[in-house]
């Protein structure tokens, strides 16, 4: 019989210790497809968050690099500038990319670092316990905004693919959601495209994912779907929002 | 009337700073230190202190919002662990260089890389020479005390500099114990009012902080500083001594056990003085002087006083919950053969490295240390100065 669906290579042959119904094992499996797809599984380096998905070295089956909360984009351009035939990826959430680590995103793509930057917006600090992040929507609860989040001291919900396709440097930015099977291709597509690009040496490019965290927004699994399709992609609408090599062709 | 309760280090000093109410809050959640701030945000939301809480996007920014906070002429406190303590050693300096009375409980947690979220000293340990004054705690009712101390001794007119107040992460934030809490009042009473030291926007009497000072000024400044420091050990004192009429718990600058005529000694901080302690009572059990010091105020460090309250020991072994990674001794070993080398006739020493990136500490460890000082009290002699312990190969 043949064999038409299997685990990727790229994925190492352990089971995911992920909260049930949390976005980033999936995000994990899309990424490792892609690898496998183009044949790149030798000559890519991840690059670890600090948060949940501190444990991606347990699950990709490639090297990978851990380093600091937020620093990941300074990591890959410095890997990236040594290793320029070796694709580069790092993975982040919202606190590391959007919050502590705004800096090192707004700089590694106005330089146009050509890397590739996952960016997994759950709306909230998942690993230290569900805290407000730069992400967490208005009046949405969190155990440091317990009435919900008020933009007169906790400001609004930061944009960062809308952010990130002002600056020049920047070749490719896209928002998409793992909420549907639909929008799991999608995103599917967005990875790729994002690795095609690096590998065709077309610059930087990010691709934010909308992405559950049924935990920590106290909601089941399926819920927390519904919840991405009402509540966040309004303030979060899916799309691309820069494609220069597009523009250019 | 004081109220006795069961609570986790964390929930006791989330307690202390709703008692102190203070003014202003900025930060960053991080393991083990994340339940102190959020616990605090809940009191924020409930209205039950009237901080104005700033949610930042990283402790760099914490320490610079309580800086400004600070200078503004409010009374300021954030908590943090480990890389958060880390991402703000630049602003440490400014904050005490500011001369900044910042409140910060800090639960000790072990430095990257390897990536680690449990107990170890090195966080504290790299910023021990920041101009913060640091004060440890063994336990729970410790870690509530000193942070209530902290405001008074941090804020004293005399003094005026911020306050790291130890604990150890996870052994002490996150495990119950019996903790007995001061009234609200008595709390409010204690630290007093704010006072505000040339504070901003005092239109009459405008004043610029951390000016660019060259050559010409810059070393006067250090001098101030280090003379602020020889101040503090009375301050200290005093604030214990007040402390004790509302609470009944006494403090010093450290404590000891069973030292006054111990022979051997070890020299420990935080939570581990409680496990060696226990030991120490077995060793007399069996006829055998041991004793114990356990640093409080670390920063600036009592070595007069130190040197005195151990002279007369035989053997002396400093276990340090970090590694000075300069081809020499543990942190606390440095300071406390410092405070030594004045005397002619001083304890052997020796110097354990224990419990890094959480390691348990046991008992055991505790026995082998005394067991290896006897030895070296009868003998004189050290097989080694400086060890690893509870380590594999
Ligand atoms: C300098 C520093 N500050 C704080 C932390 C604590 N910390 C670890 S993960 C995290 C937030 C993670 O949230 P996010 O990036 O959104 O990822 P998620 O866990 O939601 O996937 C924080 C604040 C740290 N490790 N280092």
């Amino acid at each position: 019989m043949e064999k038409i669906f299997q685990r990727p290579a790229s994925l190492k042959p352990v089971p995911f210790r992920y909260c049930p119904g949390c976005g980033h094992s999936l995000i994990h499996r899309l990424i490792a497809e892609c690898i496998d797809n183009l044949g790149i599984r030798e000559k890519v380096v991840g690059i670890a968050p600090v948060g949940c998905a501190v444990f991606a070295y347990d699950y990709f089956n490639f090297d990978m690099l851990e380093v600091a909360h937020g620093r990941p984009p300074a990591a890959a351009t410095g890997y990236k500038r040594v290793m320029p035939d070796r694709i580069i990826f790092s993975y982040q959430g919202d606190g590391d990319l959007a919050a502590i680590g705004t800096a090192e995103i707004i700089h590694a793509a106005n330089r146009g670092e050509n890397i590739s930057v996952f960016f997994v917006n759950n709306a909230t600090y998942g690993m230290t316990g569900g805290q407000m992040a730069p992400t967490t929507l208005l009046g949405q609860k969190t155990t440091t905004t317990p009435f919900g989040r008020n933009n007169e001291t906790a400001g609004y919900p930061l944009r960062v693919a809308e952010l990130l396709s002002t600056i020049e440097g920047a070749s490719y930015i896209v928002r998409t959601s793992v909420d549907s099977y639909k929008n799991i291709i999608g995103t599917k597509k967005a990875i790729e495209k994002s690795f095609r690009y690096q590998i065709e040496g077309k610059g930087f490019s990010l691709v934010e994912i909308l992405s559950p965290c049924p935990v920590n927004w106290k909601l089941s699994p399926i819920d927390s779907l519904t919840w991405i399709q009402t509540e966040m992609v309004s303030v979060y609408p899916l799309g691309t929002f820069k494609d220069k090599i597009k523009e250019i062709e | 009337m004081a109220k006795t309760v069961a609570a986790t280090g964390n929930e006791a000093v989330a307690n202390a700073l709703r008692q102190v109410n203070p003014d202003v809050s900025a930060a960053y959640p991080i393991t083990p230190a994340t339940d102190i701030m959020q616990r605090f945000t809940s009191f924020v939301s409930n209205g039950k202190v009237k901080t104005e809480m700033i949610l930042v996007e990283s402790e760099h920014s914490a320490m610079s919002a309580c800086i400004g906070a600070s200078a503004a002429g409010g009374r300021v406190m954030t908590v943090t662990s480990s890389q958060g303590l880390a991402l703000m050693w630049e602003m440490l300096f400014i904050a005490s260089g500011l001369r900044l009375p910042i409140v910060m409980p800090v639960v000790n947690r072990a430095l990257s890389a390897p990536l680690n979220i449990h107990c170890d000293h090195s966080d504290a340990m790299g910023a021990r020479d920041s101009g913060w004054i640091q004060l440890w705690s063994e336990n729970g009712q410790e870690a509530y005390d000193n942070t209530i101390q902290a405001f008074l001794i941090g804020e004293h007119m005399d003094i005026r500099l911020p306050v790291m107040v130890c604990m150890d992460g996870f052994i002490i934030s996150h495990s119950i114990e019996r903790i007995e809490y001061l009234e609200d009042n008595e709390v409010k009473n204690f630290i007093g009012e704010f006072r505000q030291l040339n504070p901003l926007l005092d239109i009459e009497h405008p004043v610029s902080y951390g000016p660019l000072i060259l050559p010409d000024y810059y070393m006067e400044f250090r001098k101030a500083q280090d003379e602020v420091e020889s101040k503090v050990f009375r301050v200290v004192l005093d604030a214990a001594k007040d402390f004790e009429k509302i609470s009944g718990r006494k403090y010093g600058l450290f404590e000891t056990y069973r030292l006054d005529d111990a022979e051997i000694g070890l020299v420990i901080l935080n939570s581990a003085a409680g496990t060696s302690k226990d030991v120490i009572d077995e060793f007399r059990n069996r006829g055998i002087k041991a004793g114990l010091l356990k640093p409080r105020l670390y920063r600036p460090f009592p070595y007069k006083e130190t040197g005195e309250a151990l002279k007369h020991l035989k053997a002396v072994c400093v276990l340090d919950r970090a590694d000075a990674f300069g081809g020499s001794y543990g942190p606390l070993f440095i300071d406390i053969s410092t405070s030594l080398y004045t005397y002619s006739k001083k304890p052997i020493l020796i110097n354990k490295i224990y419990g890094l990136g959480g390691r348990d500490y046991l008992p055991e460890h505790a026995e082998l240390v005394l067991n290896e000082l006897t030895e070296i009290a009868k003998t004189e002699k050290v097989k080694t100065i400086k060890e690893y312990i509870g380590v594999r190969g």
